[in-house]
């Protein structure tokens, strides 16, 4: 782990694992230590933003414990219609067919592992290695609102039309965020996600 | 009721945005200059979080009731038809009836336009903020009419609506991902000139200057990031962060502009020349 300044009102703390940024996101929000606004976990950091915080408390609540496991959140499935613009392109270059392709992603139950970028995008873990490549060299600018795509470790659902390098595989018609529902975001971290071929 | 004639350029309702929902993937958004946003309301007795609306000029009200208003922010001219003549930071009383069109800036870049009472629109998400790049939040536009909140029932400020200068001198502390960049960038980013560009935004103030170059050439996983923080992407050219940043990004973090420099960039149009200093951290 590795604290990275980030101005006076933040912290970025840097780890190997995913495995570790999600125990240590858990601790944080568990702890409840006064001072801290908001906690942003990703890939491989934790961003914490704070006004007058113990400092000290902060630092020893980012080291990484044990992994504790996280409390499995309900199960959200996604009808998908596989007719992704990047299918081919994601069989030749792992080496599967198009079925396996479509087989392998939709038979797994991913784990949401936090939002970022933009509201509703949850960052899903749980893809085997067969499928995870790098993002697209080069970004597409536009992206369509549900498109389901694959990058690195992650999957994911676009929330709304916007920039992006992730493989698309399918689209679904499902509303990943939605102010006027109860609750706006369709997936919250540590909820589970299973892809259902429609 | 306040009608609007022409939304004018980059308007939209404002306040202090919606923290704590990054767990959502909800950016903070809010006004970027937050304190015109707040002598705004200061100066008409309102909750600082009321919401005003943030303009870059071209904004036309007319009233369909009496109200105080105020504009802060930029400098520039208010064009008053069936009123008295207002000015920047000066409190005025406007019948119904009254328009005003606040014209192009003449210095700085977004005005805030606030009347006694607030602009009564729907809250999204604990916010009557419009976050440009999620799309979130009430929409300002062409014939709209603007209901007024109840009168706040306080005394009207007494503090005297100066003229705030806005710095071109910008402090700066290390980024996360300093060590990223070569030591003639970082020497670079503090001595040299860097011009605001035109194609900046609510999301994050552009800037041109000499290439800020990495020595880590790799991918960044995202991460989180804050307002300030002074983004690289590939060509070298820093942008840094306002208020409706993505909650996570890409590009890697170099430098973190000081809060308190924060509504300098916000008010710095293009062309405006930004040096930026070394603060320590």
């Amino acid at each position: 782990m590795r604290v990275l300044p980030f101005g006076p009102g933040a912290l970025l703390a840097e780890y190997d694992s995913l495995a570790e940024v999600m125990s240590v996101d858990e601790v944080l929000r568990e702890s409840n230590l006064a001072g801290i606004d908001e906690i942003i976990p990703a890939a491989r950091t934790v961003l914490v933003t704070f006004g007058h915080v113990d400092r000290a408390a902060l630092h020893e609540l980012l080291v990484p414990g044990a992994a504790a496991a996280r409390v499995e959140g309900p199960l959200v499935e996604i009808p998908v219609v596989y007719d992704g613009a990047d299918l081919a392109e994601v069989a030749d270059a792992t080496g599967l067919s198009i079925e396996q392709v479509v087989d392998t992603h939709s038979s797994i139950v991913y784990s949401a592992a936090f939002l970022g970028f933009t509201p509703g995008w949850a960052y899903l873990v749980g893809l085997p290695p067969s499928l995870q490549l790098p993002r697209r060299k080069t970004p597409r600018t536009a992206v369509p609102a549900g498109s389901v795509a694959i990058a690195n470790e992650f999957t994911g659902v676009y929330p709304t039309l916007s920039p992006g390098g992730w493989h698309l595989l399918g689209h679904t018609d499902v509303q990943m965020f939605d102010v006027d529902r109860e609750k706006p975001a369709l997936v919250l971290a540590g909820d589970r996600v299973r892809f259902v071929p429609a | 009721m306040i009608e609007v004639l022409n939304p004018g350029i980059g308007s939209s309702f404002q306040d202090l945005g919606r923290p704590g929902l990054a767990h959502l993937g909800v950016g903070h958004s809010g006004a970027a200059d937050r304190p015109s946003h707040r002598l705004a309301n200061r100066l008409l007795g309102n909750d600082e979080s009321a919401a005003t609306i943030e303009t870059c000029g071209g904004l036309s009200l007319r009233l369909q009731q009496a109200a105080t208003i105020v504009v802060t922010g930029a400098q520039g001219v208010i064009d008053v038809r069936s009123g008295r003549a207002m000015a920047v930071n000066n409190v005025g009383d406007l019948p119904a009836g009254a328009e005003f069109t606040v014209r192009a800036p003449d210095e700085g870049l977004r005005y805030y336009v606030a009347v006694r009472g607030g602009f009564d629109v729907e809250p999204v998400l604990g916010s009557r903020s419009f976050d440009t790049l999620a799309a979130l939040g009430p929409r300002l536009g062409a014939g709209d009419r603007i209901a007024i909140g109840p009168d706040p029932r306080t005394p009207m400020s007494t503090e005297w609506g100066f003229h705030r200068q806005h710095n071109t001198v910008i402090h700066v502390s290390d980024g996360p991902r300093y060590d990223w960049f070569t030591t003639e960038a970082w020497t670079l980013l503090t001595t040299q000139p860097y011009v605001v560009s035109p194609s900046g935004n609510r999301v994050g103030a552009r800037l041109t200057g000499p290439a800020l170059e990495r020595v880590a050439i790799r991918e960044l996983l995202s991460e989180g990031l804050v307002e300030g923080a002074i983004q690289v992407p590939p060509d070298g050219q820093p942008i840094v962060m306002l208020a409706d940043h993505p909650v996570t990004g890409g590009y890697p973090v170099i430098a973190v502009v000081a809060p308190e420099d924060i509504a300098s960039v916000a008010q710095a149009r293009p062309g405006t020349v930004l040096r930026f200093r070394h603060s320590g951290g």
